[in-house]
């Protein structure tokens, strides 16, 4: 049996120094394959030492526009070729925005209670830039499909068409699914977080700084009080974050959700599943 | 996607007039170049009634050709002033929108309203700074000007080039609540505010005299409307801007489209869209679409009627999206 790890640190701090010098400066244009390749390599080393990755078709699939029609709401898809079994299962995956100013946008670690791996969420595309989901299975093997998508700004567009709205709602949730029928099987639900998600890229005119940063950093997601599924998350993930992901219902219990915050808040959720025999 | 009766009948209305207008865009892109060597010019005046001038904005996005003004302009002349509605996209076009002003009247600019906070609409502003006129807005343009304005200023520099030296962001120093009366001597404006709609920030500007209403972007017509507020709050705006009472209102001058257009037949165009968004939208979350899905599945009949279509539907049904979603 997994446990998701208690607490993971992204060494996103390292990794924006170690990476400040190579940050393109956002524009339509894309970087040159060099300055792409060179950021990538710096990436990988940072997370994954020299470890193996293997060419991840066949294991898991990413789902990403070619084109962005809005590069601050980009959806994103990862889907695994097989369900989670205890004896076969994906542990992490690692969803890479290379170019964006912190490449990591999320970690998601999954369990066998997970059910299958098939998660979609929307994220912030700051110019044109390789998309990655590294997948890391229970035996420790790595995998890697990747996605090149066109968008440019994504990081730095003004947030918030009603900004009054969005404080007044900050930290609600709301979690989407339909009645579960089919115990035992692998059942989605979308978790909405209002929440600004702010970059610290965004200026304010009048004071001339930087709105600060306010973003989610964990997002943890329990059923009966087993974890199914924990992000760990960062600047990249869009304004009022979405997460779709699987879980699997045994019987009625608890959904539980727990959210932090960079500032310190937490949020918490939790909806009753319903309906059929334990 | 079928429309009720009347929805088609203008559907067909607008798809005709469309084709028309493709064929005047392929003609003006052709003159783009002639229309560049005579940049100087200044923009034309339109009068729409007695003493109301529009400036129609060409439709496209930001240019060094249209100086980042695509959005309709209006002048509004009163006994002892005049009131500009909208500055276009950089001080370059503002300086010669007042050129334009001083070939019709002498009288000063006493207030500078600017309709919301969209680039197009509101950076021309500086041209008018410094001549003792009022700068007018929602009570929330400030803060979405302190927002945006940044970006907005990127942007356009980019798009408009060298012209748009000296262009700088102009916040209101006059504050709409809810309503504001201004009188130009003999001719009394009404300044509405709105709750959150095409942006958090639209106002509209009455003109009593001649019944003309400036909608700024809560109207746009012939150009696909573009939702930067919110869905539900533009569709109820337009519902309480159609309830005005019998005769208050005789014409309508959209944010982009014609100078002026018919009341309130003007609106239904824009109502047909925006509603089937909602609704098709509606039916994409309850199924669990997904946005990419989405906009694949909403509204596709709309496309033939609008310019710009391709470049700004997926976007309203992406901000739609995650609107419904919460409901």
């Amino acid at each position: 049996m997994c446990a998701v790890p208690a607490q993971i640190r992204l060494p996103i701090p390292a990794l924006l120094l170690a990476l400040a010098s190579l940050l393109a400066v956002p524009g339509p244009a894309r970087a040159d394959a060099d300055t792409e390749e060179v950021r990538w390599r710096a990436l990988r080393a940072e997370l994954f030492g020299d470890r193996d990755i293997a060419d991840g078709t066949g294991v898991i699939a990413l789902e990403a526009p070619d084109r962005a029609h809005d590069a601050a709401i980009v959806p994103v898809a990862i889907r695994a070729a097989f369900p989670q079994r205890a004896d076969r299962y994906v542990k992490s995956v690692t969803l890479l925005i290379d170019m964006n100013p912190a490449p990591v946008a999320g970690r998601f670690h999954f369990t066998p209670a997970s059910g299958v791996v098939d998660v979609d969420t929307r994220v912030r595309v700051n110019t044109y830039t390789h998309v990655r989901a590294v997948a890391e299975t229970d035996d420790g093997s790595l995998y890697m499909v990747s996605r090149y998508v066109k968008a440019s700004g994504g990081c730095s567009a003004p947030a918030g068409k009603d900004p009054e709205a969005a404080l007044a709602r900050l930290g609600r949730m709301k979690l989407r699914q339909a009645p579960v029928t089919d115990f035992g099987k692998p059942h989605p639900a979308q978790l909405l977080i209002s929440h600004p998600n702010s970059t610290g890229m965004q200026m304010d005119q009048i004071t001339r700084h930087y709105v600060p940063a306010h973003f989610i950093r964990t997002v943890n997601v329990t059923y009966r009080g087993e974890p199914v599924l924990r992000v760990e998350s960062d600047i990249s993930l869009s304004e009022d974050p979405s997460i779709r992901f699987h879980y699997l219902p045994r019987g009625p219990g608890e959904l539980s959700v727990e959210v932090t915050d960079s500032k310190g808040g937490a949020y918490r959720g939790a909806w009753q599943v319903a309906g059929g025999d334990s | 996607m079928s429309s009720p009766g009347p929805a088609a009948w203008s559907a067909g209305t607008a798809a005709r007039r469309l084709r028309r207008l493709r064929r005047v865009a392929v003609v003006v892109l052709l003159l783009a170049p002639v229309a560049a060597g005579r940049a100087d010019a200044p923009p034309v005046l339109t009068p729409v009634a007695d003493g109301v001038y529009v400036h129609v904005g060409p439709h496209g996005e930001a240019s060094e050709h249209n100086l980042g003004a695509f959005a309709n302009v209006g002048v509004i002349v009163g006994e002892r002033s005049v009131a500009v509605i909208d500055t276009g996209g950089s001080r370059r076009f503002g300086e010669r929108l007042r050129a334009a002003i001083r070939g019709i009247t002498d009288l000063p600019v006493s207030h500078v309203i600017n309709t919301h906070v969209h680039p197009d609409h509101v950076l021309g502003n500086a041209a008018f700074s410094g001549a003792g006129a009022r700068f007018v807005g929602h009570h929330k343009l400030p803060q979405a000007l302190a927002r945006r304005a940044p970006f907005y200023l990127d942007s356009f520099a980019r798009l408009v080039g060298p012209a748009f030296e000296g262009t700088r962001a102009v916040a209101p120093d006059l504050l709409v609540e809810d309503t504001l009366e201004i009188d130009l001597g003999g001719r009394r404006l009404t300044l509405t505010a709105y709750p959150t709609a095409h942006t958090d920030n639209d106002l509209s500007v009455l003109d009593h005299e001649s019944g003309t209403l400036f909608a700024g972007d809560l109207l746009f017509m012939e150009r696909l409307p573009v939702v930067d507020g919110s869905l539900r709050g533009w569709l109820a705006v337009l519902a309480r801007l159609r309830a005005e009472p019998a005769g208050a209102v005789r014409q309508v001058v959209p944010g982009h489209g014609p100078a002026s257009a018919p009341w309130p037949a003007a609106l239904d165009d824009e109502e047909r869209y925006l509603r089937l968004l909602l609704e098709d939208t509606r039916a994409a979350v309850a199924r669990d679409a997904g946005i990419e899905a989405a906009i694949r599945a909403v509204a596709p009949g709309e496309r033939g009627h609008w310019l710009l279509f391709d470049d700004n539907h997926p976007r309203n049904v992406t901000a739609s999206y995650t609107e419904l979603e919460w409901e």
